[in-house]
C-alpha cells in the first residue's frame, strides 16, 4: 500500500468515527470537540487532493472561529442528558425521512457521473501557478457578483445578529470610554501643601 | 543526498519518511533548546530591569537554570481534581503544544532552507496557530473548576479577537509581496538600499498592529487576563501541575518565539541583510528574532495588566478599523502605481 493510500484511509476512518462520534456521543462538549476533528481530517482529505486553500480555509474559518464560539455556547449550557435523552426514539421516522431524502438527492447529484466499476476520474491538478491564486482570480472576475452577494448576505446576517442581541439596560454601571480617556490629572488629583513635620509641634498633653 | 544513502537499506518510501524525520527533529530540538534558554533569559532581563541578579546558581552564572526547571517539573505528581474529565484533561496541553511546533514546518530560515516550501504558507501558518485556541478552552473545561473555566473563556474571546487584526495586518504584508509563500515574501523585500526596503517601512503600524496582537495571542503581559493571579489565580491551567503544567509552558513560549519569527520573516526582512553590501544569511535572522523576543520581555517587565474591557476594545475598535484603514490605503497606492519602491 503506498503512503497516499495509506494516509486516505487512514484520513477516512477518522473522518468517519469522528462524524459517528458527533452523533452517538453523549457529552455535548465531546459532541463538538469530535466535530473539530472531524472539519480537520475532512481539509486532510482535501489536502490530498491539492485543494491546499480549501483545506486551508476549513480549517481558519470553521475550526478556528466557528467551532470555538460554538464550544463557548455548548460548555455555559447546563443540559441535562436525563431529560434530553427522553423519547430518543420518537424521532427515529422523522430522521429516517429526512436521510432517506438527503440520501437520494445526493444520488442524483453526483449519481450520474460516478459508476462504481471505474474509479472517479480527479481532475488534473494546477501545477503552474497553484490553486490559490487560479481560485482568487476566478472569485474576483468571473464570478465577482455572487462572490459579492455572498459578502452581503453574511453582512446582513452579522448586522441582523447584532440587533437582535443589542439591549442596552437602564441601570448599567458603564462609563464610557471617551470620559475615562479624557481624564486628566487637573480633575481627579488635588495636590494640597501641607507643613512638614519639621517644626516643634505643642505636646497634647 | 542522505535520502540516496538511506535508500538501499530502507526503501524508498522509508528513506523519504526518515529523512523527512530528521529534518523535523533538527528543527524541532533547537526550537525546545531556545524555548528552554528563553525562559532563562525572561528571567535574567526582567532582573536586570528590575534590579536583581535573576537565577544565578544552578550552574555558571545559572546557565543550566532551565534543565533544573525541566527537572523538577518532570519529577512531579500529575494531580487529576475530581470530576475533571480525564482524557480532555491529559490531552488539552498537547493540543495547545502542537500547534506552535507544527507551525515551524513552512518557516524559512534562510534562502530554500525550509522544510516545506508550500504555496499557502502564511494561510498555513494561519490556520494551525488559530488551532491552539483548542488547549486553553478544552484545558479551561476539563478541570471542573470555575476559575479554570472563567480563564477560558477570557482567553477564547481574546484570541479570536485578536486574530482578526492580525489575519488582516498579514493581508496587507501579502499584498505587498503577492504571494503566501514564506520564502516569496522574504525575497520581495530584498532591494538595493537595505532595512529601507523591508515592510517595515510601508507598513509600519500594520508592524505595530502584529505584533501587539500576538501579544495578545499568547496571552503575555500586558494582556494576560486569561491567568490574571489576582483575580482568577492563575486561568485555564490552575488544576495543573508537573508534566502538564511544563508542556502548557513550553507552547506559550514557542508561540512567543513563533510570533518572533513571523515578524522578522514578514516585516523585518528575514534573513537579509540590514545595510546593502554585508552578506544575508540565518544569522540576519536569529537577531532579528531575539530582538523581537526582548520585546516580549521588556513589555512584561514594563507594563500593568490590561482591564478586560479595554482588552476588547483595542482590539476590536482600534486595531481592526486601523488595519481595515491601511488595507484601502495600500490597495489605492498599488492601484495607482504611486509606489516609491
Amino acid at each position: 500500500m503506498s503512503f497516499e493510500n495509506f494516509s486516505f484511509y487512514m484520513f477516512a476512518t477518522v473522518l468517519i468515527g469522528a462524524a459517528l462520534s458527533v452523533i452517538f456521543s453523549r457529552n455535548p462538549v465531546h459532541a463538538a470537540l469530535s466535530l473539530v476533528l472531524a472539519f480537520f481530517t475532512a481539509a486532510g482529505i482535501w489536502l490530498m487532493l491539492e485543494a491546499e486553500f480549501l483545506a486551508i480555509s476549513l480549517i481558519l474559518v470553521y475550526v478556528g472561529a466557528v467551532m470555538v464560539l460554538f464550544l463557548f455556547v455548548v460548555m455555559m449550557l447546563d443540559i441535562n442528558l436525563n431529560r434530553m435523552r427522553e423519547g430518543y426514539w420518537n424521532y427515529l421516522l422523522p430522521a429516517l425521512v429526512v436521510s432517506g431524502i438527503f440520501l437520494a438527492e445526493l444520488i442524483v447529484l453526483i449519481g450520474g457521473r460516478v459508476s462504481f466499476s471505474k474509479p472517479l476520474e480527479v481532475p488534473a491538478a494546477i501545477t503552474v501557478e497553484g490553486n490559490t491564486l487560479q481560485l482568487g482570480r476566478l472569485l474576483y472576475t468571473e464570478y465577482l457578483y455572487a462572490f459579492e452577494l455572498a459578502a452581503v448576505i453574511l453582512l446582513v446576517a452579522i448586522v441582523a445578529a447584532i440587533a437582535l442581541t443589542l439591549r442596552r439596560r437602564k441601570d448599567m454601571k458603564l462609563v464610557s470610554t471617551d470620559e475615562q480617556f479624557s481624564a486628566n490629572r487637573e480633575n481627579r488629583l488635588k495636590i494640597v501643601s501641607m507643613p512638614t513635620e519639621g517644626g516643634r509641634r505643642e505636646d497634647p498633653s | 543526498m542522505i535520502v540516496d544513502f538511506l535508500t538501499p537499506y530502507l526503501g524508498d518510501q522509508l528513506a523519504y519518511f526518515s529523512w523527512t524525520l530528521i529534518k523535523v527533529l533538527a528543527i524541532l530540538i533547537p526550537v525546545t533548546l531556545c524555548v528552554a534558554y528563553l525562559t532563562l533569559a525572561e528571567r535574567k532581563v526582567i532582573g536586570f530591569i528590575q534590579l536583581r541578579l535573576g537565577p544565578n546558581r544552578v550552574g555558571p552564572k545559572g546557565l543550566l537554570q532551565p534543565f533544573a526547571d525541566v527537572l523538577k517539573l518532570l519529577t512531579k505528581e500529575i494531580i487529576i481534581p475530581n470530576g475533571a474529565n480525564k482524557f480532555l484533561f491529559v490531552i488539552a496541553p498537547m493540543l495547545s503544544l502542537m500547534p506552535a511546533l507544527a507551525a515551524w514546518a513552512v518557516m524559512p530560515f534562510a534562502d530554500g532552507l525550509v522544510l516545506s516550501n508550500i504555496d499557502a504558507g502564511l494561510l498555513y501558518v494561519l490556520a494551525i496557530t488559530s488551532m491552539g485556541v483548542y488547549g486553553v478552552i478544552v484545558a479551561g473545561w476539563a478541570s471542573n473548576s470555575k476559575y479554570a473555566l472563567i480563564g477560558a473563556m477570557r482567553s477564547g474571546a481574546q484570541i479570536v479577537a485578536y486574530e482578526i487584526a492580525m489575519g488582516f495586518a498579514l493581508v496587507c504584508v501579502l499584498m505587498m509581496s503577492g504571494s503566501l509563500n514564506l520564502t516569496t515574501i522574504v525575497e520581495t523585500q530584498r532591494t538595493s538600499l537595505g532595512f529601507l526596503g523591508w515592510n517595515l517601512i510601508p507598513l509600519f503600524p500594520m508592524f505595530v498592529v502584529y505584533f501587539i496582537s500576538g501579544v495578545a495571542e499568547t496571552n503575555r503581559a500586558p494582556f494576560d487576563v486569561a491567568e490574571g493571579e489576582s483575580e482568577i489565580v492563575a486561568g485555564f491551567h490552575v488544576e495543573y501541575s508537573g508534566t502538564t503544567f511544563a508542556v502548557f509552558f513550553l507552547a506559550e513560549y514557542a508561540n512567543m518565539i513563533l510570533i518572533a519569527a513571523l515578524a522578522s520573516l514578514m516585516f523585518l526582512g528575514g534573513w537579509l541583510s540590514p545595510i546593502p553590501g554585508i552578506p544575508d544569511g540565518f544569522g540576519w535572522l536569529a537577531a532579528k528574532v531575539a530582538f523581537m523576543l526582548f520585546f516580549f520581555l521588556w513589555f512584561r517587565a514594563t507594563f500593568p495588566r490590561y482591564r478586560y474591557d479595554q482588552i476588547m476594545r483595542l482590539g476590536w475598535k482600534v486595531f481592526i478599523p486601523v488595519t481595515i484603514v491601511w488595507l484601502v490605503l495600500i490597495g489605492v497606492l498599488m492601484r495607482m502605481d504611486w509606489w516609491p519602491w
